[in-house]
């Protein structure tokens, strides 16, 4: 047993902890480090809870530990770098599930029953805002991890009239919430339970109107929901911890979702709302020119000749894995004494930062993996940029376009540069649907085919 | 479909139509290719070579004509070979229409289908099909390897043990393929190198390829929608003249490349620029072949002048390279035109339309003008892309005033919020609210190559929600309030345990 004040400044050590873990990321370096003590901030805050008054069940509680640290380590061993936003997608919906249970369990705590007055009427809305923040997290979080793993069409389900059935439901929420503020004693669970329906309906509906690509949105957006529920948890439970940590978690979700958008230039509540379409009007620009095709000898031939070469991911790499093969190709040219680096879009794949997770799986430096804004001003010099299943990041519409639907959207100049060559299943439109006046530019080329296969098939002609 | 390749008759040309490489390339767009021994010879390419690449040798012109349907050439075809073809042959090669008006009236008569390859309009689709172009980029790094031979010293600068050697500086009069691929090789090989043309728009190629553009204060741009320049002005020629001058005195190599298609090539090094120059200097002409740009140039010749200024009117093809570039532009062509299961001549298009000089009997010259110049496309652009002057000061104070009406907003909901709940809610809140300002700056900081692991560690300590559920086990688990607990606790448990293995796991693999 530790004493309640003892409690507190275990919490107070457990935050900083958790706040030099965010703060550790701001470097490869120090990342690791961050890690360790964002674990040991963990421990602690556990530790010292358990501990502390008021906390029996001990049996239950090592129990319940131990079997889900057995699964935690498990799937997190056996995750493919490539599902890592199906992961944190899971991830995301249990802390959304532990925010209902807790809200529900809060409320029929004999505690809560006890208080009077404005505290039992905060402390009813905190429950209630919570158990709504938790829902529409969980729900959504499976929504989004359906999508991710295919089994959800990833296209959009759009309604006419969702927004207006979305604000009812919002509406018949705040309803309820008055209704359950006015019930006596438990008798207002009905009402939480209608809530939940409603709110895991909303989360559902939010997230099934979301296209492939506004993932990288999605899974920030719910990042950020899952904070606010452990931060509406922590309200209700009086726990300052709780609201610290939620607090970030909240914050971070938020920032990486506003970066998502705006590498995307589309606002915030327009990837929530709805898909593509919504805004601009008029015919866009006709592309003019031809497509050249090549194969891989010539793509072999012109990294032979060049000395500058990036590489532009897209989820297509991730799709067919190609990584290895990718990396392999980088080892040889530099061994050839060529330049090769990476240019990563904000938006490429499904999750912020998923292409470097995915390059740093194949052992590909980090320094070598540039951003879109360290690498645009260097694209006229360059010799080679090969394009691996990226398609609306390079899109030059998105500058020369005002008609096209992803003007003004930042993306990597790729046409700048002396030769271009887009690895690509088929000329079929990216996510967005527009067609990219890339393509029949001149100096790029097309090299049709599985991006596994073809980087592979290079590679071998690469080593002849 | 057969693709024949005849020797070149023109005992001057080196160059031959195909090379071994562009031979596959025509086969690989399904030709079957027919090329006349010793075809290859001038320029460095055996008879074997084009076997093994898979062309059929074929012992002479009459039989090559006999059996080809296309007929790739360099130089312009003479009568005798006129005779050898046969109507509806298609004949690629360089013809220069505009001077050859009586040889176009015979191929017409002759009923061939002829290309001139010079004629292939200057657009940017047609660019990989530019034959000027791709031999204006050998001439012009040639003219530099000439000069360079000629001029006797290092062109780059150096300090050594035996003292110090000053960079040479060369002059380079036009700035079109030829003067910036010029330009490019005189620079590696480390010269101070100047550029000068009469065309504004160039000015940011020169300087993109390591030059100084030399610039006249007269007011006048030379360019035009043909992508050549015009005919200047009497004070602009002569200001030209005198910034000649100038650049004479300095410059040790002087190369230029100033024509005007279907002309005679405009004088520009006269007889005082030459004097001015130091003995030892070079002038390097590559209008040579329309009359040369300097008065003394004498074409197909090198010699030293009185003041021992050498003056080159003669450039080596480079004939194996040449060959291939050319070789290369016609393979795209032809590529253009369906290759050879879909080969077809389409008068339709802009750019097949324009260089058929000869079609069905009838001379086809001179075309309809085609605009080639980027300036004239960009200048509309550039007016719509004027900035709007902003009022920076209105700016600040219109910032201002909505963070103020913003804070009060925040206070007022603060103040009300303070009115109603107990202290109790108002000390978690300060908290909550500071630790999203903390949240707020630490998360901006990340770097974006860690956004993953960002996501996955957050996750992981999103779990601390498991403390909810701690605090609210029994030791009675038929409580329904213990059973929703564990099971919070063990989601819970998941994400924490799940989020750091993870992240730890990526973090691992980022690798310097």
């Amino acid at each position: 047993m530790i004493s309640s004040q003892i409690q507190l400044a275990s919490y107070l050590f457990a935050s900083i902890l958790f706040i030099l873990s965010l703060g550790g990321l701001s470097s490869q370096e120090s990342a690791k480090r961050g890690v360790l003590y964002g674990i040991l901030g963990m421990i602690i805050a556990i530790v010292s809870t358990v501990l502390g008054e008021g906390v029996s069940g001990h049996v239950y509680i090592i129990v319940a530990i131990a079997i889900a640290s057995a699964i935690g380590i498990l799937v997190a061993r056996k995750v493919e770098m490539t599902s890592m936003p199906q992961l944190v997608a899971i991830l995301h919906s249990f802390v959304g599930l532990a925010a209902v249970l807790v809200g529900f369990g809060s409320y029929l705590d004999p505690k809560t029953q006890a208080l009077t007055g404005v505290d039992h009427h905060i402390h009813l809305v905190e429950i209630f805002i919570g158990v709504f923040i938790g829902a529409i997290t969980f729900t959504g979080s499976v929504i989004a991890w359906g999508k991710l793993e295919g089994r959800i069409r990833s296209k959009p389900l759009i309604y006419p009239g969702r927004h207006l059935v979305n604000i009812l439901l919002v509406v018949i929420c705040f309803v309820l919430g008055f209704m359950f503020d006015a019930a006596q004693g438990t008798s207002g669970m009905i009402y939480l339970y209608i809530m939940t329906a409603i709110a895991s309906f909303i989360g559902i509906m939010l997230v099934m109107a979301i296209g492939g690509a506004d993932m990288p949105v999605v899974v920030s957006m719910l990042n950020s929901y899952s904070g606010w529920a452990a931060a509406a948890a922590g309200f209700m439970l009086g726990n300052d911890l709780l609201i610290v940590t939620g607090a970030l978690v909240g914050s971070s979700g938020a920032i990486l979702s506003i970066i998502m958008c705006e590498a995307m230039n589309r606002s915030f509540w327009s990837v929530i709302f709805g898909g593509f379409g919504t805004g601009p009007t008029g015919e866009a620009a006709k592309v003019e020119g031809e497509v050249t095709a090549v194969d891989h000898e010539e793509v072999a031939e012109m990294l032979k000749n060049a000395k500058e070469v990036v590489i532009v991911p897209g989820y297509g790499m991730a799709v067919a894995k190609a990584q290895f093969p990718v990396h392999e190709m980088v080892e040889h040219l530099k061994k050839e004494g060529k330049t090769v680096r990476f240019g990563i879009h904000p938006v490429a794949g499904r999750l912020p930062g998923h292409m470097n997770v995915l390059l740093a799986e194949a052992n590909v430096p980090y320094d070598i993996v540039l951003e879109m804004d360290e690498i645009n001003d260097d694209m006229p010099d360059m010799d080679v940029i090969l394009v691996i299943g990226a398609n609306d990041i390079v899109n030059p519409g998105a500058q020369d376009d005002p008609n096209s639907p992803i003007y003004g959207m930042p993306v990597i100049e790729v046409w700048k540069s002396k030769r271009v060559i887009v690895m690509k299943r088929s000329m079929a439109t990216g996510y967005a649907g527009v067609q990219n006046p890339l393509f029949f530019k001149e100096n790029t080329d097309m090299l049709y085919g599985d991006a596994k296969d073809s980087v592979s098939k290079i590679n071998g002609y690469l080593k002849s | 479909m057969k693709v024949g390749v005849p020797k070149e008759t023109n005992g001057e040309e080196l160059r031959v139509g195909a090379t071994p490489k562009t031979v596959k390339r025509l086969i690989k767009q399904g030709f079957e290719v027919l090329v006349e021994t010793q075809a290859g010879k001038t320029a460095n390419y055996s008879d074997k070579e084009f076997e093994n690449a898979g062309a059929s040798i074929v012992g002479s012109a009459k039989e090559l004509y006999d059996q080809s349907d296309i007929v790739l050439k360099v130089q312009p075809v003479s009568e005798s070979e006129i005779g050898l073809m046969k109507k509806g042959q298609v004949m690629m090669s360089y013809l220069y229409p505009a001077q050859n008006q009586e040889l176009l009236q015979k191929i017409a008569d002759q009923g061939v289908n002829a290309i001139a390859m010079d004629a292939i309009p200057r657009i940017s689709r047609a660019q990989k099909m530019d034959v000027l172009s791709s031999m204006a980029n050998i001439a012009g790094y040639r003219a530099v390897i000439e000069g360079a031979n000629h001029f006797g010293r290092f062109l780059n600068g150096q300090i050594t043990a035996a003292g110090k050697v000053d960079p040479a500086k060369v002059l380079v009069i036009g700035a079109g393929v030829a003067g910036l691929a010029a330009i490019g090789t005189a620079k590696s090989l480390g010269a101070i190198v100047r550029a000068f043309d009469t065309r504004k728009e160039v000015a940011e190629q020169i300087e993109s390829m390591g030059a100084s553009f030399l610039t006249i204060e007269i007011d006048e741009d030379g360019s035009t929608a043909s992508g050549y320049s015009k005919v200047m002005s009497k004070e602009f020629i002569e200001a030209e003249m005198a910034l000649f001058k100038e650049q004479a005195k300095e410059v040790d190599l002087i190369i230029t490349t100033a024509q005007i298609p279907g002309r005679e090539a405009p004088k520009l090094i006269l007889d005082y620029h030459v004097e001015a120059m130091k003995p030892g200097s070079v002038i390097v002409d590559l209008a040579a072949p329309t009359g040369g740009n300097c008065v003394y140039t004498k074409k197909g010749e090198t010699y030293t002048t009185e003041n021992g200024v050498t003056i080159v009117g003669k450039i080596d093809q480079l004939p194996a390279q040449a060959s291939q570039l050319y070789g290369n532009n016609l393979c795209h062509l032809l590529d253009d035109m369906g290759k050879a299961e879909n080969f077809k001549i389409d008068m339709e298009d802009d750019v097949v339309s324009r260089a058929m000089v000869t079609y069905d009997g009838k001379v086809n010259w001179p075309p309809a003008p085609l605009a080639v110049s980027p300036q004239t496309k960009a200048a509309p652009a550039q007016e719509v892309a004027m900035p709007e002057p902003v009022d920076e000061e209105a700016l600040s104070k219109k910032r201002t005033r909505k963070q103020l009406i913003s804070l009060a907003i925040i206070g007022l909901v603060l103040y009300l919020l303070g009115w109603v709940a107990p202290s109790d809610f108002m000390q978690h809140f300060t908290v909550f609210v500071l630790s999203v300002f903390i949240g707020w700056q630490v998360i901006w900081n990340v770097s974006h190559s860690l956004h993953t692991p960002l996501m996955a560690v957050t996750n992981a300590i999103s779990g601390i929600i498991i403390i909810g559920g701690l605090l609210q086990t029994s030791n009675d688990f038929s409580n329904p309030m213990t059973i929703l607990a564990v099971i919070a606790i063990l989601v819970a448990s998941i994400n924490i345990v799940g989020g750091f293995v993870v992240t730890h796991r990526m973090l691992k693999m980022f690798r310097k």
